[in-house]
């Protein structure tokens, strides 16, 4: 069996990835990705506890995150198209209207 | 077998009668085009007031539901009260903006009341995992009402950054509940108390980065330095009255998380979160009130305002002794009001105009007399002067603190509250001091204030004075509602 | 508690995981050419030109269908655990299911009226 540090490490890992791709990426498409795959490092996580502890809390949390996930990229493509239609790019730098 | 009887749903009485009304308003709006908006408006307020009612109907029955994972104690009932307020009071705010901007839609009371229904389950659940779910009902709705004005760049553009730091800060707290599970073994949050009570669970390092990681995430809800960097372009660039519920309601949830999860939920004695929850007040307080004074916009001015003025609450948060939690409730409520009251203001046009500058104040005493003397006394009650609430809410908790000898953070505190009274005295001298000139072709709108508008900010600003001149009974049930959380 | 002894070291992995992603970033920032062209900048289109794309429009019915699948798509993952428990959970479960899927009709309903199944 697959120790639990080693899940614990991938998952870190792809946080950690995530993490750095949200604050280091200027696309917008590929920000969102980051944190999708935030999302997904947290449900390896999960399922790593889940398994090492037997109890199916972690699995079903993994359930509400998945939708939650969808949930969310759905309104957020939804406000990408929105905003690649008034301002003709995804660079997230040129959104700047709001700075003072 | 029955896993759930009928008894477990009375917890959720308030919750289920929302859901019910934000699916009438959504089949009203789409099977009877032809219904007036004012309707819809009306049917959302109806259901926010019977979910009021069955609120206060709960009070003192102490139902828990799902094996203790709904609970309707003290602290929940107050607080969703206080969420349907100021669910009433922005539909009120929200008709004749919606009218001058063009937002036809039905989907904007649907939207409300589904925050609403997510912040009730943010606040009444013991389990991370629904309160991570009422929080996620709650945000996503407040994405899309953001960004409801979908043609307007400014608008569109809050919305990415509210989303995009929104789902970001989410990841942190789903991975410090993923810690703070492999490190306890449950994701409620009684167990994971008596699970961290044992001797040396506090070293695991699982359980501290744990913490840590859902310390962030909370800030990031709660707005506190730094991690504040999302509000002012949010609440500029979102309509005018989902500003003020966000600033409103979702700040008070974010409260209610913060003092359920880590107050309440995980020791926080040791000496390290109290320096940097110490560090986070004074920064707090600091930074929104010198950004507050440096603001051209009224409207970003008070969004700063209210990152400072979740400083204030976060002192009671450090002093956490029951008294300060309860001046949290106290602060959290009249701040909800006067906020809501003071971006209200805001959303009624002057001179054919949103206002948004300090220069577009003008002329309101001669033109808008009433308005002009709501928004003093909202301004009065956020600098925190006698008779207001905020007075009340600010007395609460300096002296907590000093009853707990944080005399500094005292100090900081007064000083900042000092500061503060010269960008909120400066939207009263100019809506008082300053001759407004109508501007070439502008329609003069002099008798013209939205009823319904009219009728919230009125409430709004009598709400403040009451909590001020009679604090006693919010006093009580914010004190009584604290002693549930224990 | 099982899983109590692996913890410092797990400590340790989380770090030099957080350590080495940033390194692995850095190191492509610091070391990587930059070739700023419009392609580059352009979100990755599956092979497509980017070129000759200015301006164009592709038909919002795809993006509509597209959001539409998704999200009932992954709402069917709560079906699953009713589906393999049916026995078990009985009546209850089947209450709580069809509260659940009534409340997709709804969103269907919402979906219909609005237009977004609508493919002419």
């Amino acid at each position: 069996m697959i120790p639990i540090s080693h899940v614990l490490v991938l998952s870190a890992l792809l946080f950690s990835i995530g993490v750095l791709g949200v604050m280091l990426r200027r696309n917008v498409i590929v920000v969102f990705m980051s944190i999708e795959l935030m999302l997904n490092a947290v449900n390896l996580s999960f399922v790593g506890f889940a398994r090492t502890m037997d109890d199916m809390t972690g699995v079903i949390f993994i359930f509400f995150i998945i939708v939650v996930a969808a949930a969310e990229a759905v309104v957020g493509l939804s406000i990408i198209l929105s905003i690649y239609r008034t301002r003709k790019t995804l660079n997230i730098d040129e959104f700047n209207l709001l700075k003072w | 077998m029955a896993f759930v009887t009928t008894t477990d749903l009375i917890p959720l009485i308030p919750e289920l009668i929302l859901l019910g009304a934000a699916f009438v308003v959504l089949l009203l709006d789409l099977f009877a085009p032809g219904s007036q908006r004012t309707t819809l408006a009306v049917t959302t307020i109806v259901g926010f007031v019977i979910a009021l009612v069955a609120e206060i109907q709960l009070l003192d029955s102490g139902a828990t539901g799902f094996y203790g994972t709904i609970v309707a104690d003290g602290f929940s009932i107050l607080f969703e009260s206080l969420y349907l307020v100021i669910g009433i009071l922005t539909v009120l705010l929200s008709l004749h903006y919606l009218d001058d901007h063009g937002i036809g839609f039905g989907e904007y009371y649907v939207l409300l009341i589904t925050a609403v229904v997510g912040m009730m389950f943010m606040t009444s659940s013991l389990e991370l995992l629904v309160i991570f779910i009422g929080l996620e009902i709650m945000s996503i709705s407040s994405y899309i009402l953001v960004g409801i004005r979908r043609r307007v760049p400014e608008s569109n553009e809050a919305a990415l950054k509210y989303l995009l730091l929104g789902a970001f800060s989410t990841g942190f707290l789903l991975y410090g509940i993923s810690l703070l599970y492999g490190a306890t073994g449950s994701i409620r949050i009684p167990e994971i108390v008596v699970a961290l009570q044992e001797p040396g669970a506090l070293n695991n390092p699982l359980a501290i980065i744990g913490v840590a990681l859902i310390i962030i995430a909370m800030g990031f809800k709660v707005a506190v330095v730094p991690f504040h960097m999302w509000t002012p372009d949010v609440y500029s660039g979102a309509p005018t009255p989902v500003t003020a519920f966000l600033s409103a309601a979702a700040k008070a949830a974010g409260f209610a998380m913060f003092v359920r999860v880590l107050l309440t939920g995980i020791p926080l004695e040791a000496e390290l979160w109290k320096d940097l929850f110490w560090a986070i007040a004074v920064l707090t307080m600091t930074v929104g009130n010198v950004m507050a004074l440096m603001q051209n916009s009224v409207k970003r001015m008070l969004a700063y305002s209210s990152v400072a003025h979740a400083g204030y609450i976060m002192v009671a948060v450090v002093v956490g002794t029951p008294a300060a939690l309860s001046s949290v409730i106290f602060y959290s409520c009249a701040y909800a009001v006067m906020g809501t009251g003071a971006f209200g203001i805001l959303t009624v046009r002057h001179f054919g105009k949103t206002p948004d500058s300090y220069d577009d104040l003008a002329g309101y005493a001669r033109y808008k007399p009433c308005l002009a003397f709501l928004m003093s006394v909202f301004m009065l009650s956020l600098i925190g002067l006698p008779l207001t609430g905020g007075f009340i809410g600010k007395l609460q908790i300096f002296q907590a603190a000093l009853e707990e000898g944080w005399v500094w953070l005292t100090v900081i505190g007064l000083l900042n509250s000092a500061l503060s009274v010269y960008y909120y005295l400066r939207v009263v001298v100019c809506l008082y001091m300053r001759e407004g000139s109508v501007p070439d072709g502008a329609v003069l709108e002099v008798a013209e204030s939205p009823g319904f508008a009219l009728t919230g900010l009125v409430g709004a600003a009598s709400v403040v004075v009451y909590l001020g001149v009679f604090p006693q009974t919010l006093l009580e049930l914010a004190a009584s509602s604290v002693s549930t959380l224990f | 508690m099982t899983i109590t002894n692996d913890y410092l070291p797990i400590l340790i992995l989380i770090l030099v995981g957080i350590g080495l992603a940033g390194m692995f970033t850095i190191i492509g920032l610091v070391v990587g050419p930059k070739l700023r062209t419009r392609e580059k900048a352009a979100p990755f289109e599956s092979g497509f030109l980017g070129k000759g794309m200015e301006g164009y429009r592709y038909d919002v019915k795809f993006f509509m269908t597209a959001l539409v699948f998704l999200v009932f798509d992954v709402e069917i993952v709560f079906l699953y655990p009713w589906t393999v428990q049916i026995r078990e959970l009985g009546w209850f479960g089947f209450v709580a299911s069809m509260v659940f899927i009534s409340v997709l009709v709804i969103g269907l309903a919402y979906d219909w009226k609005k237009g977004a199944l609508e493919w002419e």
